[in-house]
């Protein structure tokens, strides 16, 4: 099977470029993730993120055939070859694939991504209905990987001013919680003609989320939110 | 020429849930704390576990923390601390909330409250039954939810964290006073000295050590092959958790909770086989007992598919919408690694390598323990532990599902309020020894000058199949015997390894030699400490001692890295305030 991989290394490389790698792929290769970890046996010097292999942690989201995605979901079976990978469009690049991810988790930290209740602690749990849990379903389960934001041309402009999708997606599940009492600050926070409104709904994001999220969803949501309080 | 230092007053070595919760409690107290971590924090192992965290609300049904302390203590085949083990079953509950109170997204019952399913081995009434619903749960994803929560705390708490930081050596004074870490920059490849008056391991699990694995890549032992290098035993290294469930060919974790909902597994003529092992618990029977029968249906010519390699993993009837809402990552998973949809058919499993019952000995406080003269448990002073890297012991032979969770969440609380206390009584830093950050120098200089050497991933296949051949589910006098051998070869390849990048900027090749340094320590120290113990106990099966000996074998194993020296230790059979729970005959 054969691939092209976008290849830097500052140490070395005066500018970037694409090598190509034909890999004889074994009969438990299945994954993307497989593959590139078979071109490492070939050759010592790729550099990747990887670690849980399933879709949980995050780490190994790419560029792949112009597209972004996690490689250790993307089946091997149905993907169209030569296979194109490139590092996550628009970060910084460290080193061959792997990008800064700095500006992404600044944007992450700043829309306070925590539950903010003052009341004195109860011995027991802060109750909670099925229902009102239920509005933290599709919201949670953002696994960070960075392949929405990285897919938001409103990002690519302004990551330093817009949120962004996965950092937006975090802010409303705060938003939507019943426990959360920090809801008018947080609208406060993303109030701005760039931090929330720069999303213009193209939704590139919920095409490209590896774990079929809806940022765009919730940023709509956010934006009644904020409607609502100004009548 | 040394290496650059920067001075904190605690050090913790990883950022899953037992570093984060530990930081917690540091920063939370104002102590200047770095926690290094080789992946970004929310991308560390906790984030797979999926069943959920095992404590006694008793929301959904009469619980107690005393029947929680009895199911562990059965679980552990008696090998289990149980002070350890009261302080864990005890605290439990408290910690739980507290993390609902951070923010936790569990699942919840008509009245608010937590949601809790049953999971194997939990049992009401001291293991008579009936099961216990005590597994607090967000869907199949509470490890996701609990990393991505105690994460979000740090965030507000400002810890300092140093992401994509890999720690290389502890650096011990004279006394044998942990003063600090080496580490690298990934990014840079540059080593700093960390100069700390405390350091906290909490470097998870070494699943790499074999070849199927539940474990991520990450999952190198770093902390267990940093400690015996510095001197210090591990315990317990023969016990290996083979978890039931992995997906058959790719190793990727189907959750204990999918039987805790009602699925049950099947062999190729479609019986319902644990009926015959495990008549009262059935499929919910402990792992080792569960993983046990499988392989025994497998090894006798019962098991599914053309090789007839795995079983099968029957959920279909609990119906969709059961699926959807308690188990949707179960289904993902199962649709891209086993390409069926669960709501329809059954799901091909094998007990895979999941978890590390043994390491790092601590007592129940956190604070590492090794012999000295006549005290086997003397305190390391300045040096702690917490989580799957250290060993409590709570798990002892054979950890229940859930309890990973709760012991991490307890453990990471503990040991950081240790590490504040000792710093309250330490206010100095001791001064770093003249050779501090040199046996870190020796092993990058050894690296990057090595000729005719052998290629990492080759030695490191050869470490995993020596462990998957000769350390399995069940384990054989001459494999064991065998594997000793083996592995000690491996362990000569391993000083001879050679990378052909030499890049400093994130090197990973660098970073994956320096990890199979971790792995084969953790791998010599299990198949020497598997070799010795002549007895079967949890998760340690052996053909030629197929009986647990309490007479003779009632003792945790030491192992050092030193001369491949073992030693011994009693079993803690006194709790802290509940009554021992007396060795007997295990039947589920």
């Amino acid at each position: 099977m054969l691939f092209r991989i976008y290849r830097y290394d500052p140490d070395k490389d005066a500018k970037p470029y694409m090598k190509e790698y034909d890999v004889e792929l074994g009969s438990s290769d299945r994954m993307l993730l497989d593959a590139l970890i078979r071109i490492k046996e070939m050759d010592d010097s790729l550099s990747i993120r990887r670690s849980c292999r399933e879709g949980v942690c995050g780490s190994d989201a790419m560029n792949i055939n112009g597209k972004n995605g996690l490689a250790c979901l993307t089946s091997l079976a149905t993907i169209k070859t030569p296979v194109e990978l490139r590092p996550l469009p628009g970060m910084p690049v460290i080193r061959d694939l792997i990008v800064d991810m700095s500006q992404f988790f600044k944007q992450y930290h700043s829309v306070q991504p925590y539950l903010v209740n003052e009341d004195a602690a109860p011995d027991t749990e802060r109750l909670q209905s099925p229902k009102e849990r239920e509005q933290l379903d599709g919201l949670y389960e953002c696994i960070l990987c960075a392949c929405c934001s990285t897919a938001c041309p409103s990002f690519w402009w302004n990551p330093d001013k817009f949120v962004g999708p996965a950092g937006l997606l975090q802010a409303y599940r705060f938003l939507a919680d019943s426990r959360d009492q920090s809801s008018s600050q947080r609208l406060d926070n993303l109030e701005d003609p760039y931090r929330l409104f720069r999303c213009h709904s193209i939704m590139n994001c919920v095409d490209v989320c590896p774990k079929g999220l809806n940022p765009t969803k919730a940023i709509g949501k956010i934006k009644d939110m904020l409607v609502k309080r100004m009548v | 020429m040394s290496y650059p230092v920067r001075k904190f007053d605690a050090v913790i070595v990883g950022a899953g849930g037992a570093g984060l919760r530990a930081a917690l409690q540091l920063s939370q107290a104002g102590c200047k704390v770095a926690v290094l971590s080789k992946v970004f924090p929310t991308r560390s192992h906790t984030v797979a576990a999926q069943g959920g965290v095992g404590a006694a609300l008793a929301n959904m049904g009469e619980d107690s923390w005393h029947w929680h302390m009895y199911d562990t203590v059965k679980g552990s085949d008696w090998l289990g601390d149980q002070d350890a083990i009261e302080f864990m079953c005890r605290e439990a509950p408290k910690s739980v909330i507290e993390l609902e109170h951070f923010g936790m997204p569990f699942d919840r019952n008509e009245n608010g409250s937590v949601y809790q399913r049953p999971f194997g081995g939990h049992m009401q009434n001291f293991g008579a039954g009936p099961p216990s619903q005590r597994s607090c749960c967000a869907a199949d994803r509470t490890g996701h939810a609990m990393l991505h929560t105690l994460y979000q705390r740090n965030v507000q708490s400002n810890t300092h964290f140093f992401v994509e930081w890999m720690a290389l050596d502890l650096i011990r004074d004279s006394s044998g006073q942990a003063v600090g870490v080496t580490a690298m920059e990934m990014e840079t490849g540059e080593v700093f000295i960390f100069h700390a008056k405390a350091v906290l391991f909490a470097t998870g699990g070494a699943g790499r050590v074999y070849e199927s694995s539940t474990n991520a890549f990450i999952n190198t032992g770093d902390g267990l092959g940093i400690v015996s290098r510095a001197g210090i035993p591990l315990e317990d290294m023969e016990f290996w958790q083979f978890h039931p469930t992995g997906v058959a060919g790719a190793g990727v974790l189907i959750t204990e909770g999918v039987r805790g909902e009602g699925g049950y597994l099947l062999n190729k003529d479609g019986e319902r086989f644990m009926e015959r092992y495990a008549p009262n618990a059935k499929d919910l029977a402990s792992r080792d007992v569960v993983a046990r029968a499988m392989a025994t249906e497998i090894k006798d010519g019962r098991g599914c598919g053309d090789n007839g390699d795995h079983v099968m993993l029957k959920l279909d009837h609990l119906g969709e919408e059961l699926i959807e809402s308690k188990l949707p990552g179960i289904r993902e998973i199962a649709k891209k690694f086993a390409n069926v949809d669960p709501v329809k058919d059954p799901i091909p499993v094998v007990p895979t390598c999941h978890y590390m019952m043994g390491g790092i000995p601590t007592n129940y406080r956190g604070e590492v323990v090794a012999p000295s003269g006549e005290d086997k448990e003397a305190i390391v002073p300045g040096l702690f532990a917490a989580g799957e890297c250290a060993c409590a012991s709570v798990h002892g032979a054979n950890r229940l599902g859930t309890n990973s969770l709760t012991d991490l969440l307890v453990f990471g609380k503990s040991s950081g309020d240790s590490t504040v206390k000792f710093l309250k009584q330490n206010l100095e830093h001791k001064d770093l020894p003249h050779d501090a950050g040199d046996l870190t120098r020796e092993r990058l200089d050894r690296l990057n000058n090595q000729i005719n050497g052998e290629s990492v991933s080759e030695v490191g296949a050869a470490l995993r199949q020596t462990m998957q051949r000769n350390c399995g589910v069940f384990r054989f006098p001459d494999l064991l015997a065998n594997g000793v051998a083996e592995i000690k070869e491996v362990a000569q390849r391993v000083m001879r390894t050679q990378i052909s990048d030499k890049s400093k900027v994130f090197n990973t090749a660098r970073i994956e030699a320096l990890e199979l340094d971790n792995l084969i320590e953790v791998a010599v120290a299990s198949l020497v400490s598997a070799d010795a113990r002549k007895e079967s106990r949890g998760a340690h099966d052996r053909a030629d001692f197929a009986e647990r000996d309490d007479e003779n074998w009632l003792k945790h194993t030491l192992w050092f890295k030193e001369g491949n020296r073992l030693d011994y230790k009693p079993v803690h059979m006194n709790p802290l305030t509940a009554e021992t729970i007396e060795p007997k005959v295990r039947t589920y």
